[in-house]
């Protein structure tokens, strides 16, 4: 197990060096940040003064190097725009996308697995036909126009929930929160809404594939013949059957969400990354750009990383190969 | 007739789901209408001087002052929405379309070749593709089309490079199962060229899988770009594709006028669910396993 860690790890830092170098030339080596700075009618000194201050006058290869030691003693540089630590910058943000993403990816998997094991349990009856229906939706409809959608009906039409900011905030340890506050859940149901109703379709789509294909196997069939409850065998062996698959879905569909979340953020402007990455996009702010997409690729190797060791937890036969 | 062709087979086989007959049926309707768009639509939305802004905002059968009904309502600018849709519908369609093909060849062709010469190249090759699978395709069309900027070409530039990946891997993984068969060896055996052999013998083996990859990545292909064009990174603003006609839409849609924004967006998804419930009658067809 020890070794299957370690081997993981290496590789991990192999990923994140190759996407620093391929999201440095990417966002680097197009574009000349130094028209979005200053005003084209600035004189030539004021020119070359901000193009040493930001150090863009080095080679690129310099500029990397220096990005690559600058990265790892965790200085991300300053935004051209907001004038401020590029880190700092993002950690402000940082948590109103996590609660965003959190509350949208647990709720869609509490409502999702049992809908979706109903489904798999009933296959033929009505309700599990509407289920499947509406998940199909949740898959083919943009997430974007559901957003709209969302906000016409429930905010414009209705008036029963805003449709954008993250609402009164509660700040714990310095860092603001909105779901602990009545308002802030208000301003939170939407945008969550939005983006669940993707990983929703998906965990109905999963649970109900496992579920049918493990109310077949033996394991069901001996609950049943030792007497056990229709409920029991749900809960204890078909749940812990199709967990797996879940429990990886769960942790990928976390990191995606996570990109996904840039779309639902606009729409709601919702201040999170996601928003703040579309900004300098298009005040083509670099440093944040390349912080943000460094962030997103650190989160999915972490992710990714404890998917696979949470797989060896949880399935015995890769257990025993791996540690064999 | 005695033998029957298999595409022959094929529809017949097809013919029998009646839900996928209708989506094809309006996949094919939808495909004419946007062909047809400059003959049957009310006026060409991208000729500023067929708008009005006396028009302008106009909901659903209002009648303008060229005299003619705006059954589905006015934009911003004065644009027949149904005529923005016809012509909308002809970007995304021309975008998907062509999007998918360059990634269904570039990607094809990888996989292919990487699963045709084997060892260390195909190991790189599809360790790379794989990274990027993991990788959601939405943020990296974001990065392109922001670091490319506006344009045709840049737009699906970023497309193919969300997607060749997925034909890659499957192309890879049909081609592989063909390398180790007998035809391949014989016509290896023979003078012809690496090139062809993977062309003309490995490639059209690995089609029936690369089409259901197809289908469904036109359909998100077309809604990729409808998502970035509605977050300001698709196409220019003269020649307004759906996402940025729903984009436009979204400033109205505050105070009630909702029609810019929902049928646009009703078009759209119409197209892609019609286009996945075809492409989910295809895979079903293709799949071994549920094969009587």
């Amino acid at each position: 197990m020890l070794g299957f860690i370690i081997q993981r790890l290496l590789q991990s830092v192999v990923v994140m060096l190759v996407i620093s170098l391929l999201v440095f030339l990417g966002v680097y080596a197009i574009g000349n940040p130094i028209d979005v700075l200053i005003s084209p009618d600035a004189t030539q000194q004021i020119r070359e003064q901000t193009i040493r201050a930001y150090g863009l006058d080095q080679p690129l290869w310099k500029q990397y190097w220096d990005f690559l030691r600058r990265l790892l003693s965790g200085d991300f540089g300053r935004s051209f725009v907001y004038n401020m630590p590029v880190l700092q910058l993002i950690f402000s943000r940082l948590p109103a996308t996590l609660e965003l993403t959190l509350v949208a990816v647990i709720g869609a998997t509490l409502l999702g697995v049992p809908l979706g094991m109903y489904a798999g349990y009933k296959p033929d009856s009505a309700i599990s036909k509407g289920i499947m229906a509406f998940s199909v939706l949740g898959f083919s409809v943009p997430t974007f126009w559901i957003g709209l959608v969302l906000i016409f009906t429930f905010a414009v039409q209705l008036g029963w929930l805003p449709a954008g900011n993250r609402g009164e905030t509660i700040s714990v340890f310095g860092v603001e929160w909105s779901f602990l506050t009545l308002d802030g859940w208000k301003h939170l149901l939407l945008p969550a809404l939005n983006l669940s109703l993707f990983k929703f379709a998906m965990m109905v789509r999963l649970a109900r594939a496992g579920a049918r294909e493990t109310m077949l196997t033996d394991t069901v069939r001996f609950a049943r013949a030792s007497g056990e409850s229709e409920w029991t065998i749900l809960r204890r062996h078909v749940l812990r059957l199709i967990a797996i698959p879940l429990v990886t879905v769960f942790g990928l569909e976390l990191s995606s969400t996570l990109a996904f979340a840039v779309v639902t953020e606009t729409i709601f402007s919702w201040p999170g990354i996601g928003k703040l990455i579309i900004d300098s996009i298009q005040t083509l702010d670099r440093p944040v750009m390349v912080a943000y997409l460094m962030l997103v690729a650190f989160l999915f190797i972490v992710i990714n990383l404890i998917v696979d060791l949470s797989y060896a937890a949880l399935d015995p036969r890769l257990r025993i190969r791996r540690t064999a | 007739m005695s033998a029957a062709s298999p595409v022959a087979i094929f529809w017949d086989e097809f013919k029998e789901s009646r839900i996928a007959v209708a989506a094809l049926a309006v996949v094919l309707l939808i495909f004419a209408l946007a062909l047809a768009a400059p003959f049957i639509s009310p006026q060409n939305p991208y000729n500023l001087a067929e708008l009005s802004l006396m028009d302008a905002r106009r909901p659903p059968g209002f009648v303008g002052s060229k005299g003619y009904t705006h059954w589905l309502g006015t934009d911003g600018q004065g644009r027949d929405l149904l005529s923005a849709i016809l012509y909308g519908l002809r970007i995304s369609i021309q975008m998907g379309v062509i999007a998918g093909g360059i990634a269904f060849s570039l990607g094809a062709t990888l996989g292919a070749f990487a699963a045709f010469i084997g060892g260390r190249t195909e190991a790189l090759i599809m360790r790379i593709i794989d990274l990027q699978l993991s990788f959601p395709a939405i943020l990296l069309a974001l990065v392109l089309a922001a670091v490319l900027g506006q344009g045709k070409w840049q737009l699906i530039t970023a497309l193919v490079a969300a997607q060749y990946a997925y034909f890659a891997r499957t192309a890879h993984g049909a081609a592989s199962s063909e390398r180790s068969k007998d035809y391949v060896d014989a016509a290896l055996s023979t003078p012809l060229s690496t090139a062809r052999v993977v062309f003309r013998h490995i490639l059209p083996n690995c089609l029936p899988p690369l089409i259901v990859v197809a289908t469904v990545q036109v359909a998100n292909a077309i809604a990729l770009e409808a998502t970035l064009s509605f977050l300001g990174l698709g196409l220019p603003v003269s020649e307004p594709s759906l996402g940025m006609l729903i984009a436009h839409g979204f400033q109205y849609m505050l105070s009630g006028r909702y029609w810019i924004s929902i049928y646009p967006g009703v078009a759209l998804i119409v197209l892609i669910v019609a286009i996945n419930l075809v492409g989910d009658q295809v895979r079903d067809q293709l799949n071994p396993r549920l094969r009587r």
